[in-house]
């Protein structure tokens, strides 16, 4: 009866909710603030629309679990390398520590999910960051995984699918850090030479050394709206080139205009455009 | 290696004012050198030079990022930070070297990439990115040779080659001392002790066997003593493509691949019992 009342009143105020009696048996678990427009929405509403809020349409990030059960076909994910997880390559202080909360609080070992799975009935490895887990940063864990599943993907001649999201390179981890940027590449220009697909999808954020490898490098690159894309920060431009920047800079629609991205597509729309791609490619014939 | 200097001291040193550049380098070492400009795009990027030359007598293609000697010369040439068609240039003249059948030499001397508006606008991502994959393909010898600053993606942008050496008081991170003091450390005076825990110097980075070589420097710094640089890097260089010319064209792709593909530093948990 309660739960009845309450999805007559969506838009609430927060105030209501701390003053009057009758929305006291609200759990606070229930509800959440979008960080976008600031409304409060009901948890479930928002999970509802793949998490994108029903007021004002922003887009919020999701995590790899969320990515896969969107795209690909129910009980056909089978997850690979889960036994990688990221060292201490050159002792800096603190790092393990660090990992071991994000480890605990996403119930992740990495800032990657990579596996093989199905969309509408076609066979294609994936791989979606997590920004929840240290910013997606690339580590060599990070790098490990991907690589192999190219590599995988290679060997079964399979298109790749990569959802990124970082911040870029994990600094923690140094030089090697670095590195994941040039190996991943190389694991997919012999992915690429035989032919296979990969399409990458660029969501919010993506930049730094994970966008100047990889997330470039797709056949297919599509974004999802308004994700912020760039090689550097916008703060850091900002303070190099000591002016405000245009409005709408390095978001999805202005790599699109700029020629970097080849569609924006909504999130409610990707599996069903994904599908299109692989059948034109002759995914599963 | 000799790891008497602190990684501070490397810092400064690879960032000396009277360092030896790129120019300064080609000088030293080529037999006669040409120029060639632009990426066919859009422009030319002073920040990245490139062109064709001779080593003793045998014909080589050299790339590098080029700093200026003066603060006229370093607002011309953007201190050395590449925009989009710097990288774009130098991938024209690698292909055009593997056409050609050409070794490439690429020198590494950059702060990083240029992190500006129009360098976003032209897709500094997408530049970099392309050098990185298409060079791994390249079935001519690529030997990498950091002189001075070796800026992150920056750097790696001219980096993925068959042998990555530094000199002696140059540098390799994935972020500078100044960057990875204000974000990870939470204060940007510390930028010293960030360098210290950073394994930006030849010597670690050899240890951590990131790199191939280390090339003494003469003195107390390249900047004392051209001449004597010039000489070792060129006998070196001519040894190395030596070794280079015995190895099979596909079998250069490979190798640069195999190297790729070994570095990183995980912990992998089917493997420990």
């Amino acid at each position: 009866m309660i739960g009845k009342l309450f999805k007559k009143h969506k838009t609430i105020e927060i105030k209501n909710i701390k003053t009057t009696s009758r929305y006291n048996d609200i759990s606070a678990d229930m509800y959440d603030k979008c960080k976008f427009c600031g409304d409060i929405i009901f948890k479930e509403d928002l999970i509802k629309n793949e998490k994108v809020c029903p007021k004002c349409g922003s887009y919020h990030r999701l995590n790899p679990r969320e990515r896969i059960n969107l795209l690909i076909d129910n009980d056909s994910f089978q997850e690979y390398f889960t036994a990688v997880e990221s060292s201490n390559p050159i002792g800096f202080e603190g790092y393990e520590k660090k990992i071991r909360s994000y480890q605990n609080r996403s119930n992740e070992k990495t800032a990657i999910v990579t596996g093989i799975g199905k969309v509408n009935g076609m066979a294609i490895a994936i791989a979606c960051m997590n920004p929840y887990f240290m910013m997606g940063s690339m580590g060599s864990a990070l790098g490990e995984k991907l690589t192999r599943l190219i590599e995988l993907a290679t060997d079964k001649d399979l298109p790749i699918i990569i959802f990124t999201a970082s911040g870029g390179a994990r600094m923690q981890e140094g030089v090697f850090s670095l590195m994941q940027m040039a190996k991943i590449s190389s694991a997919l220009k012999s992915h690429s030479n035989q032919g296979n697909l990969y399409i990458t999808i660029l969501t919010d954020p993506t930049t730094g050394g994970v966008s100047a490898s990889f997330a470039m490098l797709g056949d297919i690159i599509l974004a999802e709206p308004k994700a912020l894309i760039g090689f550097a920060g916008p703060r850091v431009i900002k303070q190099t080139i000591k002016s405000e920047l245009p409005k709408g800079f390095q978001r999805s629609e202005y790599l699109l205009e700029h020629g970097f991205v080849d569609q924006i597509v909504k999130r409610k729309n990707m599996k069903s455009f994904i599908s299109r791609l692989l059948r034109i490619h002759q995914v599963g014939i | 290696m000799n790891n008497s200097k602190t990684a501070w001291a490397c810092v400064a040193l690879a960032r000396h004012s009277n360092r030896p550049r790129t120019k300064d380098i080609i000088e030293l070492i080529c037999d006669d050198f040409i120029e060639l400009h632009g990426d066919r795009y859009y422009k030319d990027d002073p920040a990245i030079i490139g062109g064709i030359g001779i080593i003793k007598e045998s014909p080589v293609t050299i790339i590098g990022h080029q700093k200026g000697k003066d603060t006229e010369e370093n607002i011309k040439r953007n201190f050395g930070m590449a925009h989009p068609e710097g990288y774009r240039k130098a991938l024209r003249l690698m292909k055009q070297a593997e056409k050609f059948n050409r070794p490439i030499i690429n020198f590494i001397d950059t702060p990083g990439a240029y992190c500006g508006l129009e360098a976003e606008e032209r897709g500094q991502s997408e530049a970099i990115a392309r050098n990185l994959f298409e060079m791994m393909d390249l079935e001519v010898p690529i030997l990498s040779i950091i002189i001075g600053e070796g800026g992150s993606g920056g750097a790696l942008g001219l980096a993925v080659a068959n042998d990555v050496w530094m000199l002696e008081h140059s540098i390799y991170s994935v972020i500078s001392p100044e960057g990875f003091s204000s974000i990870l450390l939470k204060d940007s005076a510390k930028a010293k002790e960030a360098s210290e825990m950073m394994k930006i110097t030849p010597g670690d980075l050899l240890n951590l066997g990131l790199i191939d070589e280390v090339i003494k420097e003469p003195d107390e710094g390249a900047h004392l003593n051209y001449e004597l640089l010039g000489i070792t890097l060129k006998e070196k260089i001519i040894a190395q493509m030596a070794a280079y010319s015995n190895i099979k064209k596909e079998e250069l792709s490979r190798l640069r691949r195999e190297k790729f593909r070994n570095y990183g530093h995980f912990k992998d948990n089917n493997l420990k019992v």
